[in-house]
């Protein structure tokens, strides 16, 4: 019998890092943006029946980016959870502070005890009754928590994405405005990325409804929010490439 | 989220099993004495009647919806347990539920059987079939039978709008478990006799929706009239019915201003003739 090879336990947890990182950065990039009623959802993500954006419960929605048969798993147990808990106590009681608890534990466990990491990185977002009460937490693959202010993006490309939203995100922007924001972000994750209401998944929670927050938004609603955002967008002091491509969405 | 049982390629626990899109289902792998039929009685008497009782439920349906009303009496024996009780629910965005009988168990029931629809929309991305939604009731109702048997009898009706029909729809069930469709009106609990004959009068296929809310209140007074069960419209305390509709604009709690408004309506033209709206004899 052939003894197997010492890995360091710190070598290990890297190239486990490394691979999810690598899957992830595959993937299309997923932004996620407070607003001036709620906080907006965009996904690239062409796929009307597989979605990268979620309702889990009254106040809390699910997004995700990396390998969908990984993140559709976490997303049903989310579900189960935010059901159970809801059930269980009242629905009050159901809180994106512990769903994010919850899916970090999970997101660890998997990191630490399993072979192959999970490929995906997800935000747990729950809508306050104002923009100071919104909440975002941020999972990666290794169940660390990050809690967002403002803005979110996730994917591939995500340091060209996450520059443009910070770059133009603004607090209590409309939604069109914060959609327009949002879908200039993502396209950025190419040079010549151009993206029509059909290409993009978008959904929002949206504080002013009743009971269940959480809506998705048609196609034809994206059309003309994103023509609405065309009309509206300051003018740019420098012309950028993706002003230039844009004429067909004004 | 406990680390037993857990699958290779998983994460650990109840978080992680792979169950139906029920919510009933996973709860009774899970947690089972969560749910309502699962607890262990006392072998012998039957003590139902010493707990809260909801009685008379009304439903009436019109083109293009359904109307469901209830009394807002909870009775203990002789003793009135509640007089605002509310039996009539909405169960999900095109349906609407109500009980008769124990109520404790009835609002347990109630209550899961709004989650085990939002549980199965969020998971499947698709809202049950009106069926899908009586069937999953019949069997929640079966899974009482054994508290039934002792004297805690809980029976919803259920009323939904049927997007392929555009056309409201009526489900009764029996203790065992029995679902049956119901057709034009129903009406189920205590008084439900009484109703169900001041119903059969009144009732019309051309009824508006504000009619089939008036038959219902006429109803609920008829009953209320003949069943001590029943709590008539309580003009001094200003508690009336509560009556929802269901339509292809989803589900509607009538508020209580204009519920009452109605209500005032009948009780003035019963003032001339207390037997209520009289039907021709040819």
């Amino acid at each position: 019998m052939s003894m197997p090879f010492y890995v360091s336990p710190e070598q290990a947890m890297k190239d486990k890092a490394d691979y999810a990182r690598k899957g992830i950065s595959r993937g299309r990039s997923v932004v996620v943006l407070q607003y001036a009623d709620g906080i907006l959802f965009v996904a690239d993500n062409p796929s009307r029946a597989l979605h990268k954006i979620s309702e889990i419960y009254d106040r809390i929605a699910f997004a995700a980016v990396g390998k969908y048969n990984e993140f559709e798993n976490l997303r049903q147990q989310g579900v189960r959870y935010a059901d159970v808990n809801g059930y269980m106590y009242d629905r009050r009681d159901v809180t994106a502070r512990g769903l994010a608890n919850a899916y970090a534990t999970a997101l660890g466990t998997v990191f630490t005890e399993m072979n192959k990491p999970y490929e995906v990185e997800i935000v747990v977002a729950e809508v306050g009754v104002d923009v100071a009460s919104d909440q975002i937490y941020r999972l990666t693959f290794d169940g660390s928590v990050a809690d967002e202010q403002g803005y979110v993006a996730m994917g591939g490309q995500v340091d060209q994405v996450a520059a443009a939203l910070k770059e133009r995100f603004e607090e209590g922007l409309p939604l069109a405005r914060a959609l327009g924001v949002g879908v200039h972000a993502l396209e950025q994750q190419d040079a010549d990325r151009h993206l029509e209401a059909g290409q993009l998944e978008v959904a929002v929670l949206d504080r002013n409804r009743d009971h269940r927050l959480f809506r998705r938004l048609p196609a034809a609603r994206i059309e003309q929010l994103l023509q609405e955002a065309g009309l509206e967008a300051p003018a740019e002091p420098e012309a950028d490439e993706s002003e230039d491509e844009g004429p067909s969405a004004e | 989220m406990t680390s037993q049982g857990s699958t290779p390629g998983r994460p650990p626990g109840a978080f992680a099993s792979q169950s139906p899109s029920s919510f009933t289902e996973f709860l009774s792998a899970h947690s089972p004495n969560m749910l309502p039929g699962n607890r262990e009685l006392p072998a012998g008497t039957a003590t139902g009647e010493h707990f809260p009782h909801g009685t008379t439920i009304v439903t009436v349906t019109f083109p293009g919806g359904v109307v469901m009303g209830g009394d807002r009496r909870a009775t203990a024996g002789n003793m009135i347990a509640q007089r605002d009780i509310e039996k009539v629910f909405r169960a999900d965005e095109y349906s609407a539920i109500a009980i008769a009988g124990t109520a404790g168990i009835g609002i347990e029931v109630v209550r899961l059987f709004q989650v085990e629809l939002e549980h199965y929309e969020k998971m499947e991305g698709r809202t049950l079939s009106l069926e899908g939604k009586a069937n999953r009731l019949a069997t929640m109702v079966r899974g009482n039978l054994g508290m039934a048997m002792q004297g805690l009898v809980v029976v919803p009706l259920f009323a939904g709008y049927d997007e392929e029909r555009d056309a409201g729809r009526i489900f009764s069930y029996d203790a065992a478990g029995g679902r049956y469709e119901e057709h034009e009106f129903y009406s189920i609990g205590s008084g439900s006799v009484f109703a169900r004959g001041a119903l059969k009068k009144l009732f019309r296929r051309d009824l508006s929706e504000e009619e089939a809310v008036i038959a219902s209140i006429q109803a609920l007074y008829d009953a209320a009239d003949d069943d001590s069960a029943t709590g008539g419209p309580d003009l001094t305390r200003r508690i009336f019915p509560v009556v929802s509709v269901v339509t292809a604009d989803g589900y509607r709690r009538l508020p209580d201003d204009g519920v009452g408004a109605l209500v005032e309506t009948v009780v003035e033209s019963r003032m001339q003739s207390p037997g209520g709206p009289t039907a021709p004899l040819r």
